[in-house]
């Protein structure tokens, strides 16, 4: 397995190309999955954020082929950029090369529908191999295919199989060489032909105008690309590379016949669905049975407004849990591990700036990537169970209101959840919504939700500056604190994302249409596949901006190298080793000499520096130039802010948001007038400015990461430190007004 | 012509007319909700907000207000 960003380089020898396409929830993936076995590629499409996967396999007579899984679709037509794919893809318009077969999966269960795609594609030439999936949950209903018969109406290769169960594979792969070297096996006249002269009228119009690049000189794709256009070209859509004249032909002809009173659309889809209906109780043997089906029985308790709504909070505590605390475990041991490493590596090798930079900057900013993936793992996990047993559907189907009432996707939910562990792997899940818009509206907000990672630094701000009092006698004010963050960022969070979906994200309301697939057990490879496709994707692509990030960050906290430091240094070191005391007494005594000179170095250096030079821009807030550095520290992660306190402050690194002594040095931190630092009012500043900061690099890899350009990145951390700022100055200037700090 | 709000829960209906925007109607109409097919309301309750129609073995859910831009033939 490998990552290659281009979507279609040219491989030499080019590999001939099997399409697997269909309608979304028939196993589609399954069936991509178990063809391609290991050899699976994750790329990206060009010019829109779909993920382009793509493997090999050799056929039973020795031949390999490129397969690519095309997006799940319900047709061709087009109306998104993300839809556009599907079209592109199967027919090879540019910049794709046409597929020498498409496989076209369909669903036994819903075949009417299916049949309509498969339609589609037959009138394109493209050779087409119907893989006619889930035959064993057909038989499970007591309904019967005649495949032969449906063999014979369409004129393409059916193979009857079950992708879960593995079976039909051997047929599939037969079928597909058949097709390879006898392409017309796969390749009838089209199955649906319109007869009235009108639409005829507007065929002949608008393919006219259809590049011989796309029709190939071939009459009968001109025909089908025309009837595409003309159900898919608005005057007004968002589809790419496509000729103006022929969209104003489209519009023209549809104007022409609103006029008639026709509508093009449902001449079209009733011809194709006609030719479907008049076939379809010769092929299929149905059976109605009066009793519900379980999905229905199941459903009838899963979107109850009571019992289903309080299993859905139950399952979303579950989901929230195990991000929140039983990844935690495995995260400090992949930390130790780390920290192991490194301290290995300082015991080896000599002190010095390349044992710095290898331990500080490489291993740490690595163990910084490797620590999310745990989260990662386990977000997809339940991800993947959510989506293959169709669960995921229903939390749209229960979460829709209150969702559009933000501007955001039904499914934005449990990215959003996710959010309060942490965002990284938040923003990789929002991949669970079909709409670019959808994703990239979610992937704004979720870093304002209070993430685990902001937990250690207020944990310290309240610890060492509010009271352990209670207010009215029982209710903690730290405690209540900590709530009174996490109230806020949430209702911070619904705000922007109300806020950006009706400004920046505005655009035609789109109305839902969700399918609920019916239930199904996981197909646990897919699910795993899955885990470790994000993981790979999240180590390669966001992993190494994050690694380079730790290098900058380390270098910045290092450097310059402060002469007279490290003179200090081995003069205490020589003093304390000549009074021949025991081991650990020398430790002892090093180590708070060795604190300050840490701190000292870390105030002289290019991060000290830059506190001195942003305090102008941060003293309105309360802050001084040691915060400045602090907060220069946690853009690696928040809850650095508290170690480079620690440092700044001469107490070590070690210190952690619990450390009495990093308490107690904050507390008695003055001013030059001797007036304190730290007041509550500048502790509450702090916090607000954390809780709306993205004060987080591997939050801004992620995002990059999945809208593939910087524009993203660049505009969520310019509007929440906008947002920070400006709520630390308000609170922080009030709070003074009003006489507070 | 009825719309949705006059058919109960597990009760069939045939299609009559289907409005809305273009491209909502035209994938409405892919998905088999054409004039002169059944449709079966499953399920209209639910936090959501929205209706679950059964069409071609297919089960769909739209938002009540985009779901009222279906219609329905009055029983013969």
């Amino acid at each position: 397995m490998s990552h290659r960003p281009a979507s279609s380089p040219a491989k030499s020898p080019k590999l001939p190309v099997v399409a697997v396409a269909g309608n979304p929830n028939t196993g589609k993936t399954t069936l991509f999955n178990r063809l391609t076995g290991s050899d699976h590629k994750v790329g990206n499409y060009p010019g829109v954020t779909v993920e382009r996967h793509s493997g090999s396999f050799t056929l039973p007579g020795g031949r390999r082929v490129e397969v690519i899984d095309v997006p799940g679709t319900y047709s061709l037509s087009a109306r998104s950029r993300e839809e556009e794919l599907a079209i592109q893809a199967v027919a090879g318009l540019e910049p794709f090369d046409p597929p020498e077969v498409v496989v076209l999966v369909v669903d036994a269960t819903q075949l009417s529908r299916n049949l309509y795609m498969v339609l589609q594609v037959i009138e394109l030439e493209t050779p087409v191999v119907v893989a006619l999936n889930m035959t064993d949950m057909l038989e499970a209903r007591g309904e019967v295919i005649d495949v032969d018969r449906l063999r014979a109406e369409l004129g393409v290769p059916v193979v009857p199989m079950s992708a879960q169960k593995g079976t039909g594979f051997a047929e599939l792969t037969l079928q597909i060489e058949r097709v390879l070297a006898t392409p017309s096996a796969g390749t009838p006249k089209a199955r649906w032909v319109p007869d009235s002269q009108p639409l005829i009228a507007d065929i002949e119009a608008v393919g006219a105008e259809i590049p011989p690049s796309w029709s190939r000189s071939s009459k009968q794709r001109e025909r089908a690309l025309a009837l595409w256009a003309l159900l898919s070209l608005e005057e007004h859509d968002e589809l790419e590379a496509i000729p103006p004249r022929l969209r104003a032909v489209v519009v023209e002809r549809r104007k022409l016949a609103a006029s008639h009173d026709r509508q093009i659309d449902l001449e079209v889809i009733r011809g194709r669905y006609g030719w479907i209906d008049t076939r379809i109780d010769s092929i299929l043997k149905r059976n109605t049975p009066d009793a519900k089906s379980l999905t229905e029985k199941i459903d009838a308790v899963l979107l109850n407004p009571v019992f289903g709504f309080a299993i859905f909070l139950i399952l979303m505590a579950i989901v929230f849990q195990a991000l929140f605390a039983w990844a935690d475990p495995v995260m400090k041991l992949v930390e130790g591990a780390f920290d192991a490493l490194a301290s290995g590596v300082r015991d080896v090798m000599p002190d010095g700036i390349a044992q710095e930079f290898l331990t500080n900057g490489v291993i740490g900013g690595v163990g910084s990537v490797v620590v999310f993936l745990p989260q990662i793992l386990l977000l997809f996990l339940f991800i993947g169970v959510l989506e293959d047993t169709g669960y995921m559907s229903r939390v749209a189907f229960l979460m829709d209101r209150i969702m559009r009432s933000l501007g955001l996707h039904g499914r934005a939910f449990v990215p959003m959840l996710s959010g309060y562990a942490c965002a990284v792997p938040a923003i990789l899940a929002t991949r669970t919504m079909e709409r670019q818009r959808d994703r990239t509206l979610t992937m704004m907000v979720i870093p304002l939700m209070t993430c685990s990672a902001r937990l250690p630094v207020y944990t310290l701000v309240i610890g060492a500056l509010f009271p352990p009092t209670h207010v009215f006698g029982f209710m903690p004010v730290q405690g209540l604190l900590m709530i009174g963050m996490y109230v806020f960022s949430t209702l911070t969070a619904l705000v922007a994302a109300a806020v950006l979906s009706r400004t920046l994200f505005k655009g035609p309301r789109v109305p839902l249409i969700l399918e609920m697939p019916p239930y199904r057990l996981p197909h646990w490879p897919s699910v795993v596949r899955m885990m470790v496709q994000r993981c790979k994707a999240f180590l390669f692509e966001a992993g190494s901006m994050i690694l380079v990030c730790t290098v900058v960050l380390w270098f910045l906290l290092s450097f310059p190298r402060n002469a007279d430091v490290q003179h200090r240094r081995e003069t205490a070191r020589a003093q304390i080793a000549a009074t021949h005391a025991s081991q650990d007494e020398q430790a002892a005594r090093l180590a708070p000499i060795e604190a300050e000179l840490k701190g000292e170095a870390l105030r002289s250096s290019y991060a000290g520096h830059l506190g001195h030079a942003f305090e102008p821009a941060i003293r309105p807030l309360g802050f001084d130039w040691k915060i400045g550095v602090g907060l220069i520290g946690a853009f690696a992660a928040r809850e650095v802010f508290v170690s480079t306190m620690g440092v700044v402050y001469g107490v070590g690194d070690e210190s952690d948001e619990d450390s009495a002594t990093l308490r107690a040095k904050i507390k008695a931190e003055t001013r030059e007038n001797g007036a304190p630092v730290y007041t509550p009012l500048v502790g509450l500043s702090l916090m607000i400015f954390f809780a709306l900061a993205c004060q987080c690099m591997s939050t801004l890899a992620a995002v990059y990461r999945e809208t593939k350009t910087w524009r993203w990145p660049v505009f969520l951390f310019a509007y929440m430190t906008a947002l920070a700022w400006l709520a630390s100055f308000l609170v922080y200037q009030g709070g003074r007004a009003l006489g507070f700090g | 012509m009825k719309s949705l709000f006059d058919i109960r829960p597990g009760e069939s209906a045939r299609l009559s007319h289907v409005g809305g925007e273009r491209s909502f109607r035209r994938r409405l109409m892919e998905l088999g909700f054409l004039p002169g097919t059944v449709v079966r309301l499953v399920r209209s309750v639910g936090v959501g907000d929205l209706v679950e129609l059964e069409v071609r073995g297919g089960h769909i859910s739209l938002r009540r207000s985009e779901a009222n831009e279906l219609r329905f033939e009055r029983d013969r």
